[in-house]
């Protein structure tokens, strides 16, 4: 049982090399945050959540590479599960953008959206670089995973970490996590298993994921960013802005020289009559 | 195979509709308020009666914005928590300079008070026949249309500041939204100065400085396309079928770079007929409308090919 105190950060280490695609994640989940869940999505394979969105804080994805005909040596590449969640990134996109202060950081250094602020402005949606945020067609308002914000403040910890049957799910202070991460690397490594990193468990993606992952491939292949593609939507303020500026400063001085009054001769002499009557506000 | 929808890296915000319209407004009433000023400045009676109209354009467009930005939120009656932050212990005025959305709420703010005060100085003074404008008033419209000139480029801003494929690969989208507002206000204020007498004389001057805003614009699609080369993402700005999009609106502004000078007699009011000269004949409302059709069909390529 872990301790949990308010100051200090505590996250998720998910090991997907343990994680055998039973779910019991994303049910708990739903069970305990009361989400009714979506409609399945049933495509070609084994996942029927479809994505991370605001009734799916945890989706377990299924990275098939696996050849559907006869298996001959050499077939098989690669059947890769891994129980996708919020990551709680240090450096937060959602966060960074949400104008309204419904995204805060918790005393447990989570990323939580208070959902009595949020006015479904959806910016932390565009932000977010891992798709984990949806709005809900119930509250109408951006939900995502609070990291049981209620059990941790109750001393629990969270659910889907509470169900998982293989500890792919561990939760607790991060720098625990990170201790115990490096150790299972080192073990796997060990046993000849090169594939094996660490995603997030240092700072180089988002100055670091409270809730990091050990994966069996390159992030690329399970659809996250690598960390020359983990950039944060305020690198684009400036350039922004600048550009818009100097737009601004030649479409005036452009408009100025283009108004500027000229010698019409035709049209001067008119004497105009004052007119009196008001103008519409068409 | 995974499915398709959680190959998604990031999630599309949905932003449609009321979105689209908002910047069309926003463009169109930030436009026309910066040439209704630079109008003004010019000081002559004839720009300050076009000057007027720019006013009077741009309250109505204005007053839409709010209300399409709170119809789009998924808690419209929480539109207010864009200024204030309403988190238990923390209740106070919320600004996040590095958050466009927020920066914008508050300009939209500032903006909507220099256009009403603009649109009802411009009232009083055409009902009471005053023909020029104080030097306050000149002030209040410089610094308003500082505020117009940030209502009109700063959506694309917006649009970039997120990690959307096509918006976040690019710094060209704030100054195309400018221009391209510009632009369309120009037509817009050249086509309305026409059905006002005393502003007649300065309506050519408006089919110059649409040139000139077109110019500025297509540079800008330009850097756009020249942009998103590098992210990879011009197939999906350019691809069909938004190309259409944008190959309406070239099209649209395609008559506007024809020359419109004309050879013109005109007749005075008291009967004598001037000698024959050049002047530039401000578009009719066919050629006014497909300019501002060009501004809605950019920004609807923009809006709905990274979603």
């Amino acid at each position: 049982m872990v301790e949990i105190t308010p100051g200090r950060a505590y996250g998720f280490f998910t090991d997907t090399s343990v994680c055998i695609g039973c779910k019991a994640c994303e049910v708990a989940c739903k069970e305990w945050n009361q989400l009714p869940g979506n409609e399945p999505v049933f495509g070609d394979g084994f996942d029927n959540t479809g994505s991370l969105d605001s009734q799916n804080w945890r989706h377990v994805k299924f990275i098939d590479n696996v050849a559907d005909e006869t298996m001959q040596a050499g077939d098989g590449k690669a059947w890769l599960m891994m129980s996708d969640v919020c990551k709680h990134c240090k450096h937060a996109s959602c966060l960074e953008v949400c104008p309204t202060g419904a995204l805060i950081r918790t005393e447990f250094d989570s990323v939580y959206i208070q959902p009595d602020v949020c006015n479904g402005c959806r910016d932390c949606i565009a932000a977010c670089p891992y798709g984990v945020i949806g709005l809900d067609e119930h509250s109408n308002v951006a939900q995502k995973c609070t990291l049981c914000y209620d059990r941790l403040q109750g001393g629990m910890e969270p659910a889907c970490a509470k169900a998982c049957p293989t500890q792919s799910i561990q939760f607790g202070p991060v720098d625990e996590l990170r201790a115990k991460a490096s150790q299972r690397l080192d073990d796997l490594h060990g046993q000849g298993i090169a594939q094996a990193q660490l995603y997030g468990a240092d700072d180089s993606v988002y100055g670091g994921l409270n809730a990091f992952f050990l994966l069996m491939d390159k992030p690329e292949a399970y659809h996250l960013p690598n960390a020359a593609n983990a950039v944060l939507p305020s690198r684009n303020n400036a350039r922004g802005y600048l550009a818009t500026a100097v737009t601004a400063v030649l479409a005036v001085i452009g408009g100025l020289v283009a108004l500027r009054r000229r010698r019409e001769p035709v049209r001067e002499p008119v004497p105009e009559p004052v007119r009196k009557q008001p103008e519409g506000g068409e | 195979m995974v499915l398709a929808e959680a190959e998604h890296f990031v999630r599309a915000p949905n932003w449609t509709w009321y979105i689209l319209f908002y910047f069309f407004l926003a463009g169109l009433s930030g436009g026309s308020y910066v040439l209704a000023t630079l109008l003004r400045l010019r000081g002559d009676s004839a720009a300050e009666a076009v000057a007027r109209l720019g006013y009077y354009v741009a309250f109505p467009t204005m007053l839409v914005c709010p209300i399409l930005l709170t119809l789009d939120l998924g808690q419209p009656l929480r539109f207010w928590h864009m200024l204030v932050n309403t988190t238990p212990g923390q209740l106070a005025p919320i600004f996040k300079y590095w958050s466009p959305m927020s920066v914008g709420a508050w300009a939209l703010v500032a903006f909507g008070l220099f256009v009403t005060v603009s649109f009802l100085d411009a009232l009083r003074r055409d009902r009471r026949g005053i023909e020029g404008a104080g030097l306050l008033a000149k002030l209040w419209s410089i610094a308003g249309a500082v505020v117009g000139l940030f209502i009109a480029g700063y959506t694309g801003v917006l649009l970039a500041v997120s990690n959307q494929p096509v918006w976040s690969d690019t710094w060209a989208l704030g100054g195309l939204f400018l221009a391209s507002g510009l632009s369309g206000s120009a037509a817009l204020l050249g086509w309305l100065a026409r059905h006002r007498r005393a502003a007649q004389p300065a309506a050519g001057a408006f089919v110059r400085a649409e040139r000139v805003f077109l110019l500025l614009e297509l540079v800008l699609i330009v850097a756009f396309v020249l942009t998103l080369v590098p992210a990879g993402t011009l197939g999906r700005a350019f691809g069909f079928p938004w190309i259409l999009l944008w190959a309406l609106a070239l099209l649209c502004v395609l008559p506007w770079l024809r020359s419109r000078e004309r050879t013109r007699s005109a007749v005075a009011a008291d009967g004598t007929v001037a000698a024959p000269a050049r002047v530039v004949v401000a578009p009719g409302l066919i050629l006014t409308t497909l300019a501002l059709i060009s501004v809605l069909a950019i920004r609807a390529a923009v809006i709905f090919s990274a979603q």
